[in-house]
């Protein structure tokens, strides 16, 4: 249980005379939830960016199970098990919900583990959808993205990564913009994920939710690792307090990004 | 009290969309109609026009399958400002085949086809990394590059070109060649663009991002269309070299880049249909416009520029509009 | 022979920066590729010869009247056509390729084609360097391409309006949000890079005859600068300018002048092959924000 996917070890990024990730590491384990958290602009998906091949370090590596994958393109980092989703979601919007997974379903790595066995592509995506909990039986998996509500999407999202059958899953800000009730929902699709093995990194504002999931947090500051431990080590040190003065105003700003 | 226009799907059009529960041999006709008429008019009809205008339809063809072609790049996002890339390619391999070698038609078609489409794709393959822009530059450079060099190397006939290329046995083979060629294109393409490889496709053109992070490998998949396109496009040109008997320097001329992007832009982007209409529509009426010379250029250009700003749907879409809704007026209270 | 290759290719590589810089500036500032650059600058060359020749207006105030038209010219294919299309790259280029084209073989049409289409030179006579004549429109050329660049260069780092400029170029959602208008300053990138078109056709073009391949020629070298030094540098259009400036040289002197423009053509090849975005341009391709 406790063999380590993945290995980030001291990535460094810097935009101009930004420097978004600052010499930061850490391990990830198979069945682990780990929880980064951080105010706004402190690096945290410029960090999924240089894990899933977006962007490349200025240094440092990233080793997914014994291989490096540091500026590896990002279809190659997906092939070999990294899914994410995007903070700023762009599904296909004039596609239908169910057709915005065909392209996960038809990429190599799931035909190459499916083999062609898998049966109808479209069947497959209305169970996905099913699972991250789409009405099966209701119309809305046949609208085109455009006309879903942002919850919908976000979760479209999650579908897209679980559609992958990837080894790592990285959220990125996965809660913001969904309602009390779709987040209930969602929690224990993840707890699920999580439970088949499948590691998981969240990135989240919504710090209440993420506690109740995970027992291992990092926390980002101005693109450095300031913290990691459990919710409430790092909740009791001085640093993160400082760095989150006011965390309930964070709370109330992130449905606006 | 104000009107505005309302557009209701036809019956058929809802019902039949995605899931097939035809009623009628009238709704089996009314799917099939559209469908038939590009098979049956190149068929049936064309054949029955004069000599003369035979010879047009097949220069028609020509152009309709540079157009598909690009239409093809069009839907993965490489706009290609240089289809007599394909087509002077095409026409070099095939005419120095035969001019040199002596191979028939028959084979030098298929391997001008094939090897022309890797000669393009290689020679595009730097620029299929980037986006925007760079592709429509290079492809814009490329043809002059290759006639340039043709012209200083004096290689392949230099500026006399080849001459005295084979033609093929007949005129009615001749034409019905070119016509299937551009049926099985067309409907070859259409098929793909339906497909789930056709869907990865068009998402890499509007976005990429999502793709990639699908774990496909968009240059990959950006190199098969960019071979699908070249190859169709090299069999224009080596079909043109066997009916015009020569091939040189003028296969790289701007009538084969600039035509098939006004024939999708007339017809309309987005459907492969748009630019076999478009080429349909130009051609035969550059034919008739043909005292103007230089000036059929002109037109061509200002067709592009009028179709692209002011009628970016094209006159395919609106045709199907048509077809597809039942539009009326209806009265709606203001405020 | 070795000073002439130095001074020639310092002359032709003049040329190209000249050529090169209203396509880059445009670009740099709106993104907008303009296609239609090599009609601009033969269409501001024909003009200059028709208010000198056909109209009799005198040589100054034609080049003044040709320089205005190429402005307004840009600044209209903004308006009605670019502006309709604003955000589509790929629209754009087709509707400047389309409007390039228009303009260009219309002049071919109307059969502005042989040697009487040629500008007189600013200054007749020549002047010896080093045992080389040069005369002295090239030396003209060549002085002017350097002012313009560093006119340039000071332009965008140091006045207002320059720097308006760069912020476009960097983030036109955030430029608005300070009160600058994408739209006007399109316009106006549009019609500068129109009239720098028109300036180096004015300068270059009593070299020689006028003639519609000009424009395609121009096109291509001026794409072939952008992409050797990285699309929207000013500094890239500089290195690049000399690089391939002076590999044209080398060509023309060693090879054959035929071989001249195979030269552009080549090095956007090797370029492109080597370090796409090119020698300064940032490979944006991955790096936006995700
Ligand atoms: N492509 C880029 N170019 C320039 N600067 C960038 C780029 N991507 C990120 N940055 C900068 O890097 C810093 C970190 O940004 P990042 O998006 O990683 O933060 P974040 O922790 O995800 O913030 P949020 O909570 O708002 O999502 C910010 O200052 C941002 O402006
Ligand atoms: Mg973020």
């Amino acid at each position: 249980m406790s063999d380590v996917l993945l290995t980030v070890s001291g990535v460094s990024k810097h935009f101009g005379g930004v420097v978004a990730v600052d010499d930061v590491s850490f391990e990830l384990k198979a069945g682990e939830i780990v929880g980064i958290i951080g105010p706004n602009g402190s690096g945290k998906t410029t960090l999924v960016n240089i894990i899933t091949g977006f962007v490349r370090p200025d240094k440092g590596r990233v080793v997914f199970k014994k291989e490096d994958i540091t500026g590896k393109p990002p279809y190659h980092i997906t092939d070999v098990g990294i899914a994410r989703t995007f903070q700023m979601i762009r599904p296909f919007y004039q596609l239908p919900a169910y057709k915005n997974l065909i392209p996960s379903l038809f990429s190599p790595r799931v035909r190459r583990l499916l083999g062609g066995k898998y049966g109808d592509r479209d069947a497959v995506a209305m169970d996905i959808l099913e699972e991250v909990g789409f009405e099966r039986d209701s119309s809305v998996p046949y609208k085109s993205a455009r006309n879903l509500p942002h919850g919908y999407l976000k979760r479209l999202e999650l579908g897209r990564c679980i559609a992958l059958r990837p080894e790592v899953i990285i959220l990125d800000e996965l809660f913001s913009g969904m309602s009390i009730a779709e987040v209930t929902s969602t929690v224990p699709i993840i707890e699920k994920l999580r439970d088949e093995g499948i590691a998981i990194i969240m990135i989240e504002h919504r710090l209440r939710e993420l506690f109740q999931i995970t027992d291992h947090v990092l926390v980002f500051n101005f693109g450095r690792k300031i913290a990691e431990g459990t919710p409430e080590e790092v909740m009791n040190s001085n640093e993160v307090k400082e760095a989150y003065l006011g965390s309930e105003e964070i709370e109330e700003e992130e449905t606006a990004c | 009290m104000e009107r505005r226009k309302e557009r209701i799907d036809r019956g058929v059009k809802v019902r039949s969309d995605g899931i097939y529960a035809l009623n009628s041999y009238r709704e089996v006709f009314y799917l099939a109609f559209p469908r038939l008429i590009p098979i049956l008019g190149l068929l049936v009809i064309c054949p029955l026009f004069s000599e003369y205008w035979k010879e047009v339809f097949v220069s028609t063809a020509v152009y309709a399958l540079l157009a598909v072609s690009w239409e093809l790049l069009y839907m993965g996002g490489l706009i290609s400002l240089g289809q007599s890339l394909f087509y002077g390619v095409g026409a070099y391999i095939a005419g120095a085949l035969n001019a040199y070698w002596g191979v028939p038609p028959i084979l030098s078609l298929p391997i001008a086809t094939l090897v022309g489409g890797v000669f393009c794709t290689l020679m595009l393959l730097p620029v299929l990394r980037l986006r925007g822009i760079y592709f429509a530059m290079v492809t814009l450079v490329l043809p002059l590059l290759l006639s340039r060099f043709v012209e200083a190397t004096r290689i392949l006939g230099g500026t006399e070109g080849l001459t005295g290329i084979d033609s093929f046995s007949s005129q009615w083979v001749a034409f019905y060649l070119v016509q299937v060629a551009l049926l099985v294109a067309f409907f070859g393409f259409r098929r793909l663009e339906g497909s789930d490889y056709g869907l990865v496709i068009k998402g890499i053109n509007d976005n990429d991002r999502a793709i990639m992070s699908s774990g496909i490998n968009i240059y990959w998949y950006k190199t098969q269309i960019l071979f699908m396109a070249g190859a169709v496009g090299a069999f224009a040109g080596a079909y043109g070299a066997h009916y015009d008997m020569f091939a040189g320097i003028p296969g790289f001329a701007l009538d084969y880049s600039i035509l098939p992007i006004a024939a999708a832009a007339v017809g309309g982007m987005g459907s492969f249909a748009g630019p076999l209409l478009g080429a349909f529509i130009l051609v035969p009426l550059s034919e008739i416009l043909r005292a103007l010379g230089a000036l059929r250029i002109v037109f061509y250009g200002l067709f592009l520029v009028f179709a692209v700003v002011g009628l970016p749907e094209g006159l395919f879409h609106f045709i199907r509009r048509k077809y597809e809704q039942i539009e009326r007026w209806v009265e709606v209270d203001k405020g | 022979m070795f000073a002439a290759i130095l001074i020639y290719g310092f002359i032709n590589s003049s040329i190209l920066a000249l050529v090169a810089m209203g396509f880059n500036l445009t670009f740099g500032i709106s993104g907008v590729a303009n296609f239609a650059y090599g009609a601009i600058y033969i269409f501001a060359g024909f003009l200059v010869w028709i208010f000198l020749n056909t109209l009799g207006v005198n040589y100054f105030f034609s080049i003044i009247l040709s320089f205005l038209s190429s402005f307004l010219l840009g600044y209209l294919m903004y308006r009605f056509v670019i502006l309709r299309v604003r955000g589509l790259p790929l629209s754009e280029v087709m509707a400047t390729f389309g409007l390039g084209l228009a303009i260009m073989e219309l002049f071919r049409y109307l059969d502005f084609v042989g040697v009487k289409y040629s500008l007189p030179v600013f200054i007749d006579g020549s002047v010896s360097i080093g045992g080389h004549f040069i005369d002295y429109q090239r030396l003209l050329i060549a002085v002017i391409a350097v002012v313009m660049t560093v006119a340039f260069y000071f332009f965008t780092h140091y006045t207002k309006l320059g720097l308006a400029f760069r912020a476009i170029a960097q983030d036109d959602e955030t430029a608005l949000t300070l009160g600058i208008d994408p739209d006007r300053i399109g316009a106006f990138s549009l019609a500068l890079g129109s009239s720098l078109a028109a300036l180096a056709a004015i300068i270059i073009l009593p070299l020689g005859t006028i003639s519609v391949e000009n424009g395609y020629e121009v096109l291509i070298n001026a794409l072939a600068v952008c992409i050797v030094g990285g699309l929207g540098s000013t500094v890239g259009v500089i290195v690049a300018s000399v690089l391939v400036g002076y590999s044209q040289t080398l060509t023309a002197n060693y090879i054959e002048p035929h071989w001249m423009i195979l030269v552009s053509l080549a090095a956007i090849a090797v370029v492109l092959v080597v370090k796409p975005s090119g020698i300064f341009g940032k490979q944006k391709e991955l790096e936006e924000r995700v």
